[in-house]
């Protein structure tokens, strides 16, 4: 019944189309009552996806605050995202930091080890390949803390899960471009 | 020396002004803005407000029936002005009754400033008498909100609120205020010293942007303006600038629910509305287009129909003053940032120095305005005509007809006398139709039709009504009698919930779930009882008389327009089709639409 045309728009692809990627947003915000709630509703409201969030003030004299999202869509959708972010007032920029800059990306996470014995050694000894830090210790478990990407972060507790692991505590993703430009 | 001087000034300006209440701070911020009217209802949390506003009468108060209402004349207010509306409630019910006021304001870019009362500070969170999180509540559904945390902060913020709400896409702001920020005393900030946040920033107008559309549009064979309420928002220049440029182009024009008026109706290159309920002409304009230039329209699924059969062969430029809209729903190849009235003044700019330069070939489009002509002949709007019974579409033609020499501001509710408003009756000027388009409130008009009223006193304001939508809000009758606002309410009365029963007679195989407005009131008897005027017509032959009268009364009147039952609105895109499968009156059987598009609404 529908015969599909092809379309001649310079821009073949319907808004769904192409494949979806992750993106990290640097959201520079003014740092006022409830603007994590204006940034967090937005993106619910609309049904887009969360990964990671991370926020604190970034600049006390500007009182500004840098907010970290981790999301995923197709191009589109991160478009949309970041203009519907820049819709709202106390929003002063949104940096695609993916696409648009070379840039660092690091997380924290402490991560909760309980066993004996073999085991034990085993984690220690991987910890120490993973350059993270014994923060606490007892006979029987040790709390990690380990920084660097997303997927180091990932392999290192799926390593230490065979081994005892209890408990993580992650900061979420923050980044920040490399060079001498900044945002 | 200047400089010194200017210093000096400022130093004692701040030091002469003496310290006020917030309530009085508030209200010498609103004069400062220059409002004239407040749209309201007093309450615990607002009363040092409403004494301010006492003591000093300079601002006229009009007292609602119901939150809602305020939002919704303020709004009628602003879209019939363009400047923004001021309403006032206060808190708890007070600011939830008007969550649907605001959320309509968002939906259809209105510029409203809200202001709520809010328990004292103190009580925050204590679940203190008549509290609730207005903030956390209004957040989705305004531009912006505030809570006020001190008195001093108070006069900057009401100068911001109003920055935001009528700058950039306009939209409801609302502004919270505890009761004891009310009462405790600070400094006033005048307008020109407040802080301007910069959050509406627009880009500037690219040549190269506007040169590449003009390339498209002299290329362009079969091209259709398709405007929006953006052209309306951005004032009566844009409209004036939209006619110039479909005079000089040559190319037909169409318009959302939204738009009408912007564009004469009565000029020959007008196709009239598109979308659902749109012309054949418009919609088939559309979908076979080259070149589609959208202005201030954000192509809504009311628009769009079928989205992957949406226009297929065509470029697309779209002009809008929010960054969100482009690409939202439809691929734009040319999205063009920033104020409709400013934009097309830079196309008309260009197109008339390229024009200069070098002819475009007007016979490019020639064989464009024979198909035009051809999908004219179906004469989309046409309906059986009766003797017998009076048509909901007769009425409103004739009731377009007889105050065609009238200075006419219409507003609506929502549904198919909605519809059947906007095909029959012609606005060949912006800011004289009303309507909720984007969220589709029922109750809208009556409290719009007030608001418009108390900015226009001696013109004549129609809200053309149903008769389900106009109970949601009757109660405001009352607050026309009061204030004086004789507001014309014409009730097509087809004793259902009309526009409901239509989609399930389409979609649900006419089984009329609780669309039939059983006991419906004596609309004559309930005007009388609110001391206005009541008027009923049931024969068409009576029809205009019974009109001229409304027309002549200079009372709030409800006009009890007794229609057809059973009466569809066509033509009509069903849910999941495309713009050139549009259905026309008398060949519906029933099997139009298909399970997927059910589903779409």
């Amino acid at each position: 019944m529908h015969s599909k045309t092809q379309s001649q728009s310079v821009y073949p692809v319907t808004p769904d189309e192409g494949a979806a990627a992750e993106a990290i947003l640097a959201v520079i915000v003014d740092n006022e009552p409830g603007v994590l709630s204006r940034v967090v509703g937005m993106i619910s409201a609309r049904g887009y996806n969360i990964e990671s969030l991370t926020v604190a003030e970034t600049d006390v004299e500007k009182h500004t605050s840098r907010i970290t999202v981790v999301t995923n869509g197709t191009p589109a959708k991160i478009e949309q995202i970041k203009a519907q972010l820049g819709r709202l007032v106390p929003v002063r920029r949104v940096i695609d930091v993916t696409a648009e800059t070379e840039a660092l990306e690091r997380e924290l996470a402490l991560v909760k080890v309980v066993s004996s014995g073999d085991q034990r050694v085993e984690a220690m000894r991987l910890a120490d390949i993973f350059r993270a830090r014994a923060l606490d210790a007892t006979q029987t478990s040790f709390v990690f803390e380990v920084t660097g990407t997303r997927e180091k972060i990932n392999a290192f507790i799926e390593l230490m899960k065979p081994l005892g692991l209890t408990e993580t505590s992650r900061t979420g993703v923050l980044s920040i471009r490399r060079g001498v430009e900044s945002d | 020396m200047t400089g010194q001087v200017l210093q000096d000034k400022k130093a004692t300006k701040t030091v002469l002004t003496e310290k006020k209440p917030g309530a009085e701070l508030l209200l010498d911020a609103l004069e400062e803005q220059g409002v004239e009217v407040i749209f309201g209802y007093p309450g615990g949390a607002v009363l040092p407000i409403y004494d301010a506003i006492f003591k000093r009468n300079t601002i006229r108060h009009v007292m609602v029936r119901h939150e809602q209402g305020a939002v919704h004349a303020a709004e009628g207010y602003a879209r019939s002005t363009g400047k923004v509306g001021v309403v006032l409630v206060t808190s708890g019910p007070g600011a939830t009754n008007a969550v649907t006021g605001l959320a309509d304001a968002l939906l259809d870019s209105i510029p409203v400033v809200c202001i709520t009362g809010q328990v004292a500070r103190a009580l925050i969170g204590t679940d203190a008498f008549q509290e609730c999180d207005t903030i956390g509540i209004t957040r989705s559904c305004t531009k912006h909100n505030y809570l006020v945390e001190s008195p001093q902060k108070l006069p900057t913020l009401v100068h911001e609120a109003f920055h935001i709400a009528r700058n950039g896409r306009p939209g409801p702001v609302l502004i919270d205020i505890p009761k004891d920020v009310q009462f405790e005393e600070a400094h006033y900030t005048p307008r020109d010293e407040a802080r301007k946040r910069n959050c509406i920033v627009l880009p500037e107008i690219r040549d190269t942007q506007i040169e590449t559309a003009v390339d498209l549009m002299r290329q362009a064979r079969r091209p259709v303006f398709y405007t929006g309420g953006g052209v309306i928002n951005a004032g009566p220049v844009a409209s004036e600038t939209l006619r110039a440029l479909a005079r000089d182009t040559g190319f037909p024009v169409t318009s959302t629910l939204m738009g009408l008026g912007a564009f004469p109706a009565s000029d020959p290159q007008w196709l009239g509305m598109l979308g659902m309920h749109g012309s054949v002409e418009a919609n088939s304009v559309m979908h076979d287009c080259d070149v589609m230039i959208a202005i201030g329209a954000r192509f809504d699924d009311r628009i769009t129909g079928r989205l992957d059969a949406f226009s297929p062969n065509s470029r697309k430029i779209h002009i809008d003053i929010d960054r969100s809209s482009i690409n939202k729903n439809v691929r734009i190849d040319l999205g063009i940032v920033g104020d409709a009235g400013a934009i097309m003044e830079a196309l008309l700019a260009e197109w008339r120095k390229r024009e200069a330069q070098e002819k475009s070939d007007r016979d490019r489009i020639r064989a464009w305005w024979t198909q035009i002509g051809k999908w004219r002949a179906t004469k989309s709007f046409c309906y059986d005509a009766s003797d017998q019974f009076i048509k909901p579409q007769y009425a409103i033609e004739r009731l377009y007809q007889l105050t065609r020499d009238k200075d006419v501001y219409v507003t609506t509710e929502v549904g198919q006398h909605q519809m059947w408003a906007a095909q029959y009756f012609h606005f060949d000027d912006p800011n004289r139709w009303m309507t909720s388009g984007g969220l589709g409130t029922m109750g809208y008009g009556l409290p719009a039709a007030l608001g418009v009223q108390a900015a226009h006193p001696d013109a004549l304001v129609i809200d053309i009504a149903g008769d389900a939508s106009v109970q949601m809000t009757m109660q405001e009758m009352s607050t026309a009698v009061q204030h004086d606002l004789p507001i014309k309410i014409f009730i097509v009365n087809n004793a259902y919930l009309g526009m409901v029963r239509q989609w399930q007679e389409l979609l649900h195989g006419g089984r009329y779930s609780h669309s039939y407005s059983d006991s419906l009131p004596d609309f004559v008897k309930l005007a009388e009882a609110y001391g206005g005027v009541g008027l009923r017509a049931t024969k068409p032959q009576e029809l205009d008389a019974k009109i001229e009268e409304m027309i002549s009364v200079n009372k709030p009147v409800l006009f009890d327009c007794v229609v057809t039952q059973e009466e569809n609105v066509f033509p009509m895109i069903p849910s999941g089709a495309a713009h050139n499968e549009m259905l026309l009156g008398g060949t519906v059987t029933g099997d139009e639409i298909s399970d997927a598009g059910k589903a779409l609404v």
